[in-house]
């Protein structure tokens, strides 16, 4: 546990790339997992990692990310001292609101930045998913004397797909794990070892940073703060085996989702010691009426189930009439799966209706989407 | 602060020994119901779906799982700057200092915290009973009829209303007599143990009562009956709905086997009446590849790889493969292992249930006997008991801790 950092966390990434998903909300509030939102698995890190003090800088269609945060008192963020802060953009005579970069959003919030005491900040993105205890990292950080620690994952396992590169930062590191080369969405990345979004520095050197590149017309925290300030400062990096999920593109999105069915993932990111805080909704328990059943499928609460599920995600309330047949597909919250509907590699959004005996299927390199609230 | 208009009292105090092991380290409202509650859940969710947001929690017995589970009320939205839940056990006054001797004496000992909110109206509730019920509509009447008391009743079948505190009324609706328990009813009205009192008129008669020394201060027995006799204008509220007494062993399995189903006697599927508890934080569940489960109820964590058949498994539970449970009832965090067979039982928190048990089979000849009074078909396993590898545990056998055995 850490009592030597606070958290600040960007939201406002423009991922085209989740298409429909991204369309009414910003990444951090896409729904993952069955019952969670992107956002909960690094705000939960920080909570489990004892860091009090959380910013969470909103920019694009925050409403529903605020809505799913209120008051932070599900993160137990609802304090008197410290606590979760959500920064939305304002506008000022220098700030327009809307932000050209992760350094402007920043430094539009370098209030918040200064009001912290603690001495470190740990700086992430909303579109990672990994469940971990920064501490171990902080400690890290402080012990090598680093200017800046990077998270990263060894990514040789997974394939490279340009077409889906988004905030692609990789790395090198020496022996003593220190970084020698940083480069941003590389053609051809020359290794497999890739940023988790996450970083540790000092709060003091954070402020010079976003203040030193926007006085170089700078916007981008990677390009212009990273990869730039590479040979400047010292970086080292903090390496991290664990599963981790980035949510690139619509594909990633899916089988970072169908890979939770596989019983090691499932105990990583659901790890019972480090637990995933989210809303809680009072939902019912899943109910299999009749021949209901489910196979290889992760059920959420408050589902009733009268049909078929196989390989497939179902978030909270999902029902699914008698059947039916739901076959490698991810059913968000509240959607109506009417009897004798036949669904394979589906992506319904929150909301959807599919009317009896209607027949859906996308391909497993190409799930379909339904966006939010379609009634088919 | 201003006053409120009504506070509630959940008398939670009884240690419920017919359900026998369940109770043995915590109240009865703290025993599992339903797949993610606990029974207290429906009065406190009843309560504040109703718009009462003061409530006091009166208990005796073993408080420490109730006052872990309430916390500060947030689970139930009352965390309250004006209000709120509060556990209220007893304690020593500057001249004496008793335990709770009573249900009516309880409340007696707890006048000051209802006089904190100057309230109009008490609601007295019992905390081992599962219904869902707007007591703004119990206290609509109570007000309409100018009532000094309102107990809820319903109708129940003629030959079970022996069992029950029978309300005998004119045709207002006036209770002219209560009968505990009669041999020959004259109604079937019972009583529901939910009363509404007008706040001065449950002052008067619990302080005559505290100084009766035949009285057992219990509200159905010495309370109720004073009034009615005194001259108080008592009336009765018929209820209609789904209410179950869970304080037996066989009415807590029916009351679990009651949520099953594609239109079950109660339903908890109910946006405009949620019923609240404390969240386990834990993922949804997830059902293997070679899983079989069938008009069952499946909470959160829950990872099973055999087969569940007209059962209820709380949140946490994991299911080996090959594993069978039938018409059961598995509380949280409790371990079902490979190919062991559990059929019609509860089985309690944190249970480790070993590789191919028999749990519920066939009672042998030569079986050691054993006491089934409590349980009658249904097999008990207590909370946190290990189960080894193909032991039998015949029909309506409980399993508990054995101190002189080191264990079972």
């Amino acid at each position: 546990m850490t009592n030597n950092a606070f958290g600040l966390i960007y939201t406002g990434e423009a991922n085209a790339q989740l298409r429909e998903l991204t369309f009414s909300r910003s990444v951090a509030a896409v729904p993952f997992g069955g019952r969670y939102r992107a956002i909960d698995f690094v705000l939960s890190n920080m909570v489990n990692s004892g860091i009090s003090s959380v910013g969470l800088i909103a920019q694009r269609n925050y409403h529903s990310l605020m809505d799913h945060l209120g008051s932070g008192k599900e993160w137990d963020l609802h304090r008197k001292r410290d606590g979760l802060f959500i920064l939305p953009p304002f506008v000022t005579k220098d700030n327009t609101g809307v932000y050209r970069g992760t350094v402007d959003a920043i430094r539009s919030v370098l209030g918040y930045v200064r009001r912290n005491n603690q001495r470190c900040v740990v700086l992430t993105g909303s579109h990672t998913i990994y469940n971990t205890d920064y501490s171990e990292m902080i400690r890290q950080h402080i012990d090598t004397g680093a200017d800046i620690t990077i998270m990263y994952s060894d990514e040789s396992q997974n394939s490279f797909d340009r077409s889906e590169q988004y905030d692609d930062l990789r790395l090198k590191v020496d022996e003593t794990g220190r970084i020698t080369e940083l480069t941003f969405n590389p053609l051809n990345p020359g290794t497999p070892l890739t940023g988790c979004d996450a970083y540790v520095m000092d709060r003091t050197l954070l402020e010079y940073l976003v203040e030193d590149a926007a006085a170089h017309g700078e916007f981008d925290f990677m390009q212009g703060v990273l990869v730039k300030n590479q040979h400047k400062f010292k970086f080292h990096g903090w390496r991290y085996d664990g599963y981790v999920a980035r949510l690139n593109s619509v594909m990633q999105y899916y089988r970072h989702n169908m890979n939770l069915l596989k019983p090691e993932v499932a105990a990583d990111l659901f790890n019972p010691d480090h637990p995933i805080y989210t809303k809680v909704k009072d939902e019912v328990p899943a109910s299999y009426i009749g021949g209901g059943c489910a196979r290889n499928s992760i059920v959420a609460d408050g589902c009733r189930i009268e049909g078929e599920v196989e390989n497939s995600i179902l978030f909270r309330g999902v029902q699914v009439g008698r059947g039916a047949r739901i076959k490698n597909s991810i059913i968000m919250q509240a959607s109506i799966i009417n009897p004798g509907c036949d669904l394979d590699y589906m992506v319904l959004d929150k909301g959807c209706q599919v009317l009896g005996g209607r027949r859906l299927a996308g391909y497993d390199s190409y799930p379909m989407i339904l966006r939010k609230g379609v009634v088919v | 602060m201003p006053g409120k208009k009504i506070v509630a009292m959940l008398l939670a105090g009884g240690q419920g020994s017919r359900l026998g092991e369940l109770t043995k380290s915590m109240a009865k409202p703290a025993v599992p119901f339903g797949g993610k509650y606990r029974i207290i859940d429906f009065p406190l969710s009843n309560c504040v779906n109703s718009g009462i947001d003061t409530v006091g929690v009166l208990t005796q017995y073993e408080p420490l799982a109730l006052n872990a589970y309430l916390g500060s009320g947030q689970a139930w939205d009352l965390d309250r700057m004006n209000g709120g839940v509060f556990v209220l056990p007893p304690y020593v006054r500057e001249q004496s200092g008793e335990w709770y001797s009573g249900t009516a004496n309880a409340i007696y000992q707890n006048l000051p915290f209802i006089e904190q909110y100057d309230p109009e109206y008490v609601l007295i509730l019992s905390g081992d009973h599962i219904y869902k019920m707007d007591y703004s509509k119990m206290l609509e009447i109570h007000i309409a009829k100018g009532a000094d008391a309102t107990i809820a009743v319903l109708d129940v079948p003629l030959e079970e209303a022996h069992r029950f505190g029978i309300m005998n009324t004119d045709d207002s609706g006036r209770i002219v007599e209560f009968e505990e328990k009669p041999k020959e009813p004259k109604s079937t009205k019972a009583s529901m143990g939910i009363y509404v009192f007008s706040r001065d008129v449950l002052k008067k008669y619990l302080v005559e009562d505290t100084h009766k020394t035949e009285s057992e201060h219990d509200f159905g027995k010495n309370v109720i009956p004073a009034m009615i006799n005194g001259g108080a204008k008592v009336f009765a509220w018929e209820f209609h709905g789904y209410w179950r007494d869970v304080g037996t062993i066989a009415s807590l399995w029916e009351a679990n086997m009651d949520l099953l189903g594609l239109s079950p006697q109660f339903n908890l599927y109910d946006k405009e009446w949620r019923i609240y508890s404390r969240s386990p934080i834990m993922p949804p569940h997830y059902m293997g590849a070679d899983a079989q489960v069938e008009n069952s109820i499946v909470s959160e964590g829950c990872a099973v790889h055999g087969s569940v058949k007209k059962s209820v498994l709380f949140e946490g539970v994991r299911v080996e493969s090959g594993a069978v449970i039938e018409d059961s009832v598995i509380m949280p965090n409790t371990l079902i292992g490979a190919g062991a067979v559990i059929k019609k039982a509860i089985i309690g928190e944190h249970v480790r249930i070993g590789a191919g048990a028999l749990i519920g089979c066939e009672r042998l000849p030569d079986d050691a006997p054993y006491d089934t009074r409590l349980t009658g078909d249904i097999t008990l396993v207590a909370n946190s008991m290990s189960i080894r590898e193909g032991e039998r545990v015949p029909v309506g056998k409980v399993i508990r801790f054995d101190p002189a055995n080191g264990g079972n």
